[in-house]
């Protein structure tokens, strides 16, 4: 797998100059990190500042020397217009580390017409800003970062990096030093140092066994290098012999995508909310169509000012537009703060002691969960999701948002015979399919259905004419026909009609839920009711209010 | 109850979304059977703390809201709401009384038909139901069949109802 390096020359030093005004790249800077240098400028080099001198060390090498702290976030965050400005001719950029980047080099390679043109064009991208790039060529990300260092000219004059014996693959004369041609990485890093390898233990302990070069070290057995030197031994091994540790990402992960809105001070009105709300979807959209890129699924988090990571993933049938997500977020939001402010409230009113007010949100970040190329959502040509539809089901995200999940139910048709089973009530958002399928349930109750159905029966005393309870015996069989019906002690009423017993013996072979019963609607002067004998007792299950 | 079922109907038929809020015991198998479009209907059984709040939401985009007010809705609560549904072209039906309702439905009769003594079973029932209110200055009453008549009228948008 051909990779591309660009290599930002000291980029330590290019960062932290561009953090501290008066400073400029060109001086002689060195970047310190606990009290060594990590880098510094050619300027520096010059003089004879290392990397890894103690800075009175390098401050007596070059008395007019600039040293600067390192700051890593300053230098990721000055490296993202580089791999903005990189990405925008190469698609597919990997940062291996800030001021380190790798691409697939076949696509590039074949855009503009070879590699060497590739590599100028990109590190020319680089240059245009400002910064001093180097482009290398090679099987492998490790292999480019060589050649890209070793195509750099230093005014300083490095340490001979570059292969003494070099060219033994007998490389056309014309190739420029930076592209090492498909299948001579090994010959290529052969000559190289062990120090090349960024492991300065393994490359101590190297030397030290008498193995000087990259090419030697690859020459070694890999089994004997895994277990003498363990995993990373071994994936060093592997690299010092030209074979890549694994290929280039072809795609930026998800996770760059995420769009992350900071509020200071925190946010407590949901006004205020949407208004960044609406400033972090535009972000977050136009992140997204810039790669071509809609997204179906977003969690969006908040995080409030005691620190508590709040998030929730809402899910939609289509591509999600900027007042989409505006508006879930907004939604969101609300529901965090309304339901915050009911819950202080209800702690206040308990005269809670260790009750906290609400706290403000200060973080607000959406990171989709799912994306998909463009084009993958056209909106139906006839119908599809009405406009009222959309509206309807913006309204219940809303309210479902804010009870929480299982406040919003749906319900669909479900197989059973009783009242209560040929209803299933399904979470709103979740998939609209019975546990129970709805083909024939012989012995169903028939319609018309009860518009009462209590969610706890009542006990019910059923008399006869001569004041006797009635009783339906193991055969459905009723001892007499039933005269007063009481429902929990209420006064009786008289019964004007009824019918049944109908017999049902459910799920027999289920203990759990086996179920025995039967049936009887009674009529009466106020309504007409379903009463259900169970255990020898009466109950009323549902009226037909 | 199967009046606001019944009522609820009409609009779902033709596309209208529905929501009963706060009414756990509600049949939904009736208000299938009754003409509710069920892929058009969400319910709030425990709404709580949030009834106000979660009703308000839904008015701006449902069109027939059911609700049983809890006990301690103030005036104040329920004037605020019947204007932001009024204003938003929905109908909140009540299951119970609400102070300055626009029409009201009450049932002064009923009987159910298809019982016998020990046979048959409930095959529909008549009722009479008594129109009063703001909106119907001459009180009225008309008998009516549930199910299996389709002599209902759409109801009157804006309207309060309590049924």
């Amino acid at each position: 797998m051909r990779a591309l390096v660009l290599w930002c020359v000291d980029w330590p030093v290019v960062a932290a100059a561009s953090q501290v005004p008066d400073v400029d790249p060109t001086m002689p800077v060195a970047v310190l990190s606990a009290n060594r240098v990590v880098a510094c400028s050619a300027a520096a080099r010059v003089e004879g500042v290392r990397r890894g001198q103690r800075k009175r060390e390098a401050q007596a090498r070059c008395p007019g020397l600039v040293t600067l702290p390192r700051d890593q976030s300053a230098e990721a965050r000055a490296y993202e217009p580089v791999v903005a400005a990189i990405e925008a001719l190469a698609p597919g950029v990997e940062i291996v580390r800030p001021g380190l980047c790798a691409v697939r080099a076949n696509g590039p390679a074949r855009f503009f017409g070879g590699e060497d043109r590739a590599a100028a064009r990109l590190a020319g991208t680089v240059m245009a800003l400002g910064i001093e790039c180097q482009a290398g060529i090679a099987d492998g990300v490790f292999a480019a970062t060589l050649a890209a260092r070793q195509g750099y000219a230093d005014p300083g004059g490095r340490p001979p990096e570059a292969p003494r014996n070099a060219d033994p693959g007998g490389r056309p004369p014309e190739t420029p030093r930076n592209i090492v041609p498909a299948g001579k990485t090994p010959e290529f890093l052969a000559p190289f140092p062990v120090d090349a390898l960024d492991r300065p233990e393994l490359a101590d302990l190297l030397r030290r066994l008498g193995i000087r070069t990259l090419g030697a070290f690859a020459a070694l057995p890999a089994r004997d290098v895994l277990t003498r030197f363990g995993p990373d031994g071994a994936l060093a091994h592997r690299l010092a012999g030209g074979a890549e540790e694994r290929p280039v990402a072809a795609r930026r992960p998800p996770t760059d995508l995420a769009v992350r809105h900071e509020l200071d001070p925190p946010v407590n009105r949901i006004d205020t909310a949407a208004f960044h709300a609406k400033a972090a979807a535009e972000q977050f959209v136009s992140a997204l169509t810039e790669r071509g890129l809609v997204c179906s699924s977003i969690d969006i988090s908040a995080q409030t000012h005691a620190g508590e990571w709040l998030s929730r993933r809402w899910r939609h049938d289509g591509a999600l537009t900027v007042s989409d997500i505006a508006d879930r977020m907004r939604w969101q939001v609300e529901g965090w703060l309304v339901g915050a402010t009911l819950r202080g409230e209800a702690g206040e009113a308990a005269g809670d002691e260790g009750y906290e007010r609400p706290h403000g949100i200060t973080v607000l970040r959406l990171e989709p969960a799912e994306a998909m190329p463009a084009g993958a959502f056209p909106t139906a040509l006839w119908g599809g999701p009405g406009e009222h539809d959309e509206r309807a089901r913006r309204a219940v995200n809303r309210v479902h948002s804010l009870l929480g999940h299982g406040g919003v139910l749906v319900p669909v048709l479900a197989g059973g015979r009783g009242p209560d089973d040929q209803i299933e009530l399904i979470p709103w958002g979740d998939e609209r399919t019975p546990s129970r399928a709805a083909s024939p349930w012989p012995g169903r109750l028939p319609a018309p259905f009860p518009a009462v159905v209590l969610p706890r029966r009542r006990p019910a005393t059923v008399l006869d004419a001569t004041g006797t309870p009635v009783q339906v015996n193991g055969r459905a069989v009723i001892s007499a026909a039933p005269a007063t019906v009481a429902i929990n002690g209420d006064p009786p009423e008289v019964v004007l009609g009824w019918t049944g017993p109908w017999p049902v013996d459910e799920r027999w072979w289920d203990t759990r839920y086996a179920r025995r019963c039967a049936r009887v609607q009674i009529a009466t002067s106020s309504g007409a009711w379903l009463l259900t004998v169970e255990d020898s007792r009466w109950w009323l299950a549902a009226t037909y209010g | 109850m199967s009046l606001a079922l019944a009522v609820l109907a009409g609009p779902s038929s033709s596309g209208a979304w529905g929501a009963i809020v706060g009414v756990p015991e509600v049949g939904v198998l009736a208000a299938g059977e009754l003409g509710v479009d069920l892929d058009r209907l969400v319910l709030i059984p425990w709404p709580s703390d949030a009834w106000a709040t979660a009703v308000a939401a839904l008015a701006d985009a449902i069109d027939v809201i059911v609700v049983r007010p809890p006990a301690q809705v103030t005036g104040n609560d329920a004037r605020r709401l019947a204007a932001r549904v009024r204003q938003r072209g929905a109908v909140l039906l009540s299951l119970g009384e609400w102070a300055g309702a626009d029409l009201r439905l009450t049932v002064t009769e009923q009987q159910w038909h298809g019982l016998g003594d020990g046979f048959g079973r409930l095959r529909a029932r008549s009722m009479t139901v008594r129109v009063s209110g703001r909106r119907a200055a001459i009180p009225r009453e008309e008998r009516i069949w549930l199910p299996g008549d389709d002599s209902l009228a759409p109801p009157p948008r804006p309207a309060l109802q309590v049924v």
